[in-house]
């Protein structure tokens, strides 16, 4: 039986390579992707860490996680389309209405 | 300790050895082409690989309940999501290679890495121990036994989730709600707007050719030169967008500027034609 480490260092893995991909996209959708990609990693942590103690608890975290993540997509999705209406832009860089 | 769940999982360790390894290769693949490809729509590709991969090693660790909650909300609704705005957003939507902050990628990735350690040595000093017997909780019981969680023990945060989400609907209503800012133009105000405009006759169709009659071709006018209206700007700027998509230019305005490209690319191959 494979143990519940290697499943916590792959989500290691995935939550790197999220976040990296959050600090070096700049379309606001692809980082969102990435956040998603994040989230994703965190619920395969929880999913091993609740196989290793025998207990349901980790699996309740991460459906509440899933949850949390499918509310924030959608709210985070609106705000782009709503400042894509206005800007005509998808891209990070170009939201700057607060600079200066 | 002789359980038969025990016995059959121990028999099956193995498989489950190499499906790991497999699916780890897999998303690990997958989640790096997501940081490297260009398009948006790839990455959504790319992500629900991911995410299709987690759910498998979801049910591999004995939450078939969450395995399937993935694939529906997440590679189902979230990701049908992201298409939706992608298609509202414009497809085009490629990332620009050029570098806004200098030096931007460089510390993405010396932040990325001192990330991996940071966590690679949290995770090394935890001293993860080998998985707990399997029971039938983890296994054939497993619906009912969440379901048992979530209505006695986390039955508090399971109320604040419904808020949540009532929240979130409202929200996007809300964010994604147009205001009309004037009256609804009536049918006699759409018709007095057309004969002020000058051209109440609609737009000329696109040009039929001997050898080319798509949409795309803008129509000869009677003294030769292309009709830019005969071609929609949107496939003027999506042909002008391929072309730069593959010399590897940025982002394209929206503007007239395709047509006039289309037509002049058109003209020139019509004199090689008339040749």
């Amino acid at each position: 039986m494979i143990s519940p480490a290697n499943y916590v260092a792959l989500a290691v893995v995935l939550f790197v390579i999220g976040g990296v991909g959050v600090l070096v996209r700049r379309n606001a959708l692809v980082v969102f992707m990435c956040v998603e990609l994040m989230l994703n990693a965190v619920n395969l942590a929880f999913i091993a860490f609740a196989r290793l103690h025998g207990a349901l608890d980790g699996q309740v975290i991460a459906f509440f996680v899933m949850v949390v993540a499918a509310a924030e997509v959608v709210v985070g999705l609106a705000i782009l389309t709503s400042i894509f209406r206005t800007r005509r832009s998808a891209s990070v860089d170009d939201a700057n209405l607060l600079k200066n | 300790m002789t359980h038969p769940l025990i016995l059959a999982s121990s028999a099956s360790s193995n498989t489950e050895v190499v499906t790991f390894w497999v699916l780890a290769i897999i998303a690990v693949a997958a989640a790096l082409g997501m940081i490297l490809t260009r398009r948006a729509v790839h990455c959504a590709v790319l992500l629900a690989i991911v995410m299709l991969v987690l759910a498998a090693m979801y049910a591999m660790q004995g939450a078939p309940f969450l395995a399937f909650v993935q694939v529906i909300v997440y590679t189902g609704a979230v990701l049908m999501l992201f298409l939706f705005v992608m298609m509202i957003v414009g497809i085009t939507a490629a990332d620009s290679i050029i570098e806004t902050i200098r030096g931007q990628r460089l510390w993405a990735a010396l932040a990325g890495i001192a990330m991996l350690v940071l966590l690679s040595l949290v995770v090394g000093h935890a001293a993860i121990g080998p998985a707990a017997p399997a029971t039938l909780r983890g296994s054939a019981l497993n619906v009912p036994s969440l379901a048992r969680l979530i209505f006695t023990r986390y039955v508090f945060p399971f109320e604040a989730t419904s808020a949540l989400l009532i929240t979130a609907a409202l929200g996007a209503m809300v964010l994604a709600h147009r205001e009309r800012t004037g009256p609804r133009p009536t049918q006699r105000m759409l018709a007095r707007r057309r004969i002020a405009s000058g051209r109440p006759t609609p737009l000329p169709g696109p040009g039929t050719y001997a050898r080319h009659n798509a949409v795309d071709m803008p129509a000869l006018l009677p003294d030769g030169t292309q009709s830019s209206l005969s071609v929609s700007g949107v496939l003027a700027n999506r042909a002008v967008a391929a072309r730069q998509g593959a010399i590897g230019g940025g982002a394209v305005e929206p503007g007239q500027g395709g047509v006039a490209q289309t037509a002049t690319d058109l003209a020139a191959e019509h004199e090689e034609e008339e040749r």
